[in-house]
């Protein structure tokens, strides 16, 4: 078994997390200003368009902040994990997990490179340090 | 006639249960032996009470806190959000309905078996498989549990800063040193060192330690709040409100505000610092004691800075045991804070500030005139100045 606890979708982020099943991490863009914003939300705050579009992140990051949680303890993290807040090169910022890598080895400004997890209930953008950084 | 709150409320009456990890009773029994406390400390009877403001997250509900205790007709209730960060926005609000003449005695309280019944602290999704909507960027990630929210923030402080968890921990050392001399304090008679903090465990690696986190108690507390002519005429001496604030800012949420150019700051309380400074005409200096929000040991030292009490990065040298404790330039939480004595939602250092004011406490600052007072961080918060004129 591998789970995550799912997010519960609404109309403000459901096309987020469909195009993860699709394998797509997307940012969404202001279509009245081109600006980009994550958490997805409804409307812009520079401009208050509420059309938008999206574009693909490119998936390339950097290691904003970090930490490991360590109690209490959840059924569906090793003993350690690493939560990873992830400033992407398109400017925003993500929180995901950082994989792949020893925790004692993660600092704060690490190259990182997204990559889509199919877990059994949901897909979830997850980061490893980024290979030829 | 200036557009403010300063001295047209004040603080006449104070009670609370007593704190606990197991009340044995229902949260509505605690807020209604609060208020009662409350209302026998000012000399008052429920049949005075026209007003009511409590917390979003309180479970009682106004008009069964108001049939048990008698109190015939209510003018004013409101709530305010945010949890914890409402702590001294319940005053605020019931400051401004007696201000106003919407109701002339108004009850505040917080009342919760935060310890024995629903805890915060991340059981409740234990057994859980969907996530409710706020948490939907974090959970997935096993970002579950208000530590772990506010020790991604206190992070970023630490690497902008040089902020260590050493520094955190003396945090820790002054509120356990005040609870020790506190009976009513769980904590009481049990001081720590730095040795013991930095002994305890992770609980957020490499932020938070046990000894960084507040208690999780069962109690109530409750104040109430009418104007300076007639508390004046009551059984205690007032505390009179010199300036009440909330404070939101850009791009903020519940507890996760990472996605602002600055994630090292807590912006939300420079709006409210900013308020109770332009409202009192006070400055740091005219404080004698303070009550910081201590839900978590990192945010009291960047409440300091954005207080103004230090400059900016500077709370890792300005936070001293010596300083901070009862003797030192600038005591807090005196009565052991959220961490010492108990966790009630931080209505508990507010009550200690009204007993600075009073010269009470049981560890008394001498000389208090201005005790400031502030609300949960990391969210939408609030903040008081209490004056003893
Ligand atoms: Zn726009």
């Amino acid at each position: 078994m591998s789970e995550r606890l799912a997010p519960t979708t609404t109309p403000d982020t459901k096309f987020f997390w469909d195009a993860l099943k699709d394998g797509k991490l997307l940012i969404q863009r202001c279509k009245g200003c081109q600006t980009l914003r994550h958490p997805p939300r409804p409307m812009c705050p520079r401009c208050n368009a509420l059309t938008w579009d999206t574009i693909e992140a490119s998936g390339k990051g950097e290691v904003y902040s970090f930490v490991l949680p360590r109690h209490p303890r959840w059924p569906w993290f090793d003993e350690t994990y690493v939560v990873a807040l992830v400033q992407l090169e398109e400017g925003v910022r993500i929180v995901s997990n950082l994989n792949d890598v020893d925790a004692a080895d993660v600092t704060i400004g690490m190259p990182v490179e997204a990559y889509v997890e199919h877990f059994d209930n949901v897909s979830l953008p997850q980061f490893r340090p980024r290979r030829n950084a | 006639m200036s557009r403010s709150l300063a001295g047209k409320a004040a603080i006449a009456g104070i009670g609370q249960t007593e704190f606990s990890k197991a009340s044995g009773r229902s949260e509505l029994q605690l807020a209604c032996e609060s208020i009662k406390s409350a209302l026998d400390d000012a000399g008052l009877a429920p049949r005075d009470v026209d007003g009511m403001v409590t917390f979003t997250m309180d479970s009682s509900e106004e008009c069964e806190v108001a049939r048990n205790l008698g109190i015939p007709a209510l003018r004013y209730f409101s709530r305010t959000t945010y949890g914890g960060g409402g702590s001294c926005a319940v005053v605020m609000h019931a400051a401004m309905a007696v201000a106003t003449g919407a109701a002339d005695v108004v009850v505040c309280w917080r009342a919760f078996n935060e310890r024995s019944g629903m805890r915060f602290g991340g059981a409740a999704m234990q057994g859980a498989s969907m996530l409710p909507p706020f948490l939907d960027m974090y959970g997935p990630y096993g970002l579950l549990t208000p530590a772990s929210w506010v020790a991604m923030q206190a992070r970023r402080y630490m690497h902008e800063y040089g902020a260590t968890n050493e520094h955190f921990g003396r945090i820790a050392v002054v509120d356990r040193k005040h609870a020790a001399n506190n009976p009513g304090a769980w904590f009481y008679q049990r001081p720590i060192t730095l040795e013991d903090h930095q002994s305890s465990r992770w609980i957020v690696e490499p932020v938070l330690r046990l000894l960084d986190c507040c208690q999780e108690s069962d109690g109530g507390v409750a104040v109430v709040v009418t104007t300076p002519e007639r508390a004046r005429d009551l059984k205690q001496k007032p505390a009179v409100i010199r300036a009440a604030a909330q404070g939101a800012y850009d791009d903020g949420e519940m507890c996760t505000s990472y996605y602002r150019d600055d994630v090292a700051g807590l912006p939300e309380m420079a709006v409210v610092g900013n308020k109770l400074w332009k409202d009192s005409g006070l400055k740091p200096s005219d404080i004698q004691t303070a009550f910081l929000y201590d839900h978590f040991t990192p945010f009291v030292l960047v409440q300091l800075e954005e207080l103004g009490f230090c400059k900016r990065g500077e709370a890792k040298d300005f936070a001293t045991v010596e300083r901070l404790s009862i003797g030192g330039e600038l005591p807090i939480n005196t009565s052991g804070g959220l961490l010492g004595e108990a966790y009630i939602h931080g209505m508990n250092g507010l009550t200690e500030c009204v007993r600075q004011i009073r010269g009470t406490s049981v560890n008394q600052v001498p000389g208090v005139e201005h005790a400031l007072v502030t609300a949960g961080t990391g969210c939408p918060t609030s903040g008081l100045i209490l004056g003893s004129s």
